[in-house]
């Protein structure tokens, strides 16, 4: 699948729930349920610092797809990890950079990555997106 | 108090009508900022709108009622703190802001190389970062008061620490995070056995219980006025006159001089050596009106309708399984800092917020406690007198569904 269709599958995931609860709910499913990232992972230089919660992040090339892998310690943080890998993770570094997530304002979790939440997201978001710039140059 | 004055109290504070997501708002984030009564907005609509001028040395009309008003608040607020004179009371913007006031002039007055600063584990950022900075300009040395497993002051640590490098001790009356109430007059009277002077940190303090500089007699005591229904950007320093007489002026500007040479420059006297720049006239004179409504309602009757609140909602919250709650001393303020089993702090405050419920997550400013502590942050509920049980009922609800779904 694309980026854009497993995107579209997120949303219509999310679009059966009116109620914000609901769609909490299946955030935490989808952060439950995130493979935990290997403790020789977590270390301070995947660390993505956020206020109030921490992410890390990994990433590997490999035959010429970037794999992603996270984790977090708040369940509603990783449920959007978990997303974002669901996304991003598994395409080429140029697929990546250039793509426009447009996913999570559709959901309605837009406010997670408000640089107000300082949970470290938006943060996220930019060093996957660097991974992949990195990968990228390294391969030219 | 009883429950009709507590709903009339609530329509005094038109924001508490607000709907969260459709749902009532349940506010209990008052430990961060207070909601301001009708008569606090009122008196700043009043302030713009009949008495705005810039004050004093104006020679017009509105310009001498607005430095009678801004005057007459600076009189308020010292009788409300029962300061000796209205010159020892010194608005600022804020608690911080009076704390890096006294860190820069004292510091530049007091301290040299090799002296220390006692503060505790529990400072809010505040309280520590000013000091450090006075400790890195000046090559001193910070010390730290620990605390027990209660979340008390470990007095007898706080004098083993008092040495003959000792200028100043710096602490904080109540704890944003753990509510505990440390025994300040007990502290203050053991640093003026070695003639050490002390600053008090009485954001928390102040809206909850009866303040009296002149009976506590530490030399210097802060506040901030949003935390106290007042509006955000006033606060204020009290200092003992032979203090804030002996340290120099912290910035300079106008309203702070007496004559401006190029050659030199002499400094007003107090309290205008303190107030560079056009002072907040309007936010002065919305902070008396705040002290008055406060002083209207009886700070004891909301000392003991809120201790009350808070013994409820600790008794409440101990009924969910897994409840953590830090701080336990029997001296608390309202104040109640918890976790829930593992439970990060974001997810719960994340969940609670959609339900239209505001609490505070996170470190609460005081990193080093929370280091610590051991733990992520905490979920901080805090109260106000205009929250009522049934609120606490409605909250320790949804926070149980919150739990559900997350444990």
């Amino acid at each position: 699948m694309t980026i854009n269709e497993i995107q579209d599958q997120i949303i219509e995931e999310f679009s059966q729930f009116d109620d914000w609860m609901d769609k909490y709910a299946l955030l935490i499913d989808l952060g439950n349920t995130l493979q935990p990232l290997d403790d020789k992972y977590k270390i301070p230089q995947n660390i993505i610092a956020g206020c109030q919660s921490r992410v890390w992040l990994n990433a590997n090339l490999v035959e010429g797809k970037v794999i992603y892998e996270g984790e977090s310690d708040a369940v509603l943080v990783k449920g959007i990890v978990s997303m974002l890998i669901q996304v991003l993770s598994g395409h080429t570094p140029e697929e990546i950079l250039d793509t426009d997530l447009y996913f999570i304002e559709k959901i309605g979790l837009r406010e997670h990555l408000s640089p107000t939440r300082s949970n470290g997201l938006l943060a996220m978001v930019k060093q996957m997106k660097l991974y992949a710039l990195a990968f990228k140059s390294s391969k030219t | 108090m009883t429950e009709q004055e507590i709903q009339n109290i609530r329509a005094d504070f038109p924001i508490l009508e607000e709907k969260i997501y459709g749902k009532p708002l349940i506010y209990f984030d008052n430990a961060a900022t207070t909601q301001k009564p009708q008569v606090v907005l009122d008196r700043i609509n009043f302030g713009y709108k009949h008495l705005n001028a810039n004050i004093h040395r104006g020679v017009h009309y509105l310009s001498q009622k607005a430095t009678e008003a801004h005057e007459e608040a600076r009189r308020y607020v010292a009788r409300y703190i029962n300061s000796a004179s209205s010159d020892e009371v010194i608005f600022t913007r804020g608690t911080t802001e009076a704390i890096n006031l006294v860190a820069f002039s004292f510091g530049e007055y007091c301290c040299q190389a090799g002296d220390e600063i006692i503060i505790s584990v529990m400072e809010h950022h505040s309280n520590i970062v000013p000091w450090q900075m006075l400790c890195e300009r000046k090559r001193m040395k910070l010390r730290i008061i620990p605390m027990n497993e209660k979340g008390e002051l470990r007095i007898d640590e706080y004098e083993k620490l008092i040495n003959e490098h000792t200028r100043l001790v710096a602490v904080t009356q109540v704890s944003n995070v753990l509510g505990t109430v440390n025994p300040v007059k007990e502290m203050i009277n053991i640093a003026h056995r070695k003639n050490i002077p002390v600053l008090i940190d009485g954001a928390q303090a102040v809206p909850h219980t009866h303040i009296d500089v002149q009976e506590l007699d530490a030399e210097f005591y802060v506040f901030s006025g949003h935390k106290i229904y007042a509006p955000t950007g006033i606060g204020v320093l009290y200092g003992k006159r032979e203090w804030l007489e002996r340290i120099p002026p912290y910035q300079g500007g106008g309203e702070m001089i007496q004559t401006v040479r190029f050659e030199k420059t002499t400094y007003n006297e107090l309290p205008f050596k303190f107030e560079a720049g056009t002072p907040d006239y309007i936010g002065s004179t919305a902070l008396a009106e705040a002290l008055k409504y406060v002083e209207n309602i009886g700070i004891d009757n909301i000392a003991a309708y809120e201790t009350e609140l808070t013994r409820y909602a600790t008794a409440e919250l101990m009924k969910i399984e897994g409840m953590r709650i830090f701080g336990t001393s029997e001296h608390k303020s309202a104040v109640i800092s918890f976790l829930v089993g593992d439970i990060h702090p974001y997810d719960i405050g994340m969940l609670l917020d959609k339900l239209g419920k505001a609490v505070r997550t996170g470190h609460h400013c005081a990193q080093p406690l929370i280091d610590q502590l051991g733990i992520p942050g905490t979920v901080r509920a805090s109260f106000s007198f205009y929250n009522t049980r049934e609120e606490v009922d409605i909250f320790i609800a949804a926070l149980k569904r919150v739990v559900g779904m997350l444990g």
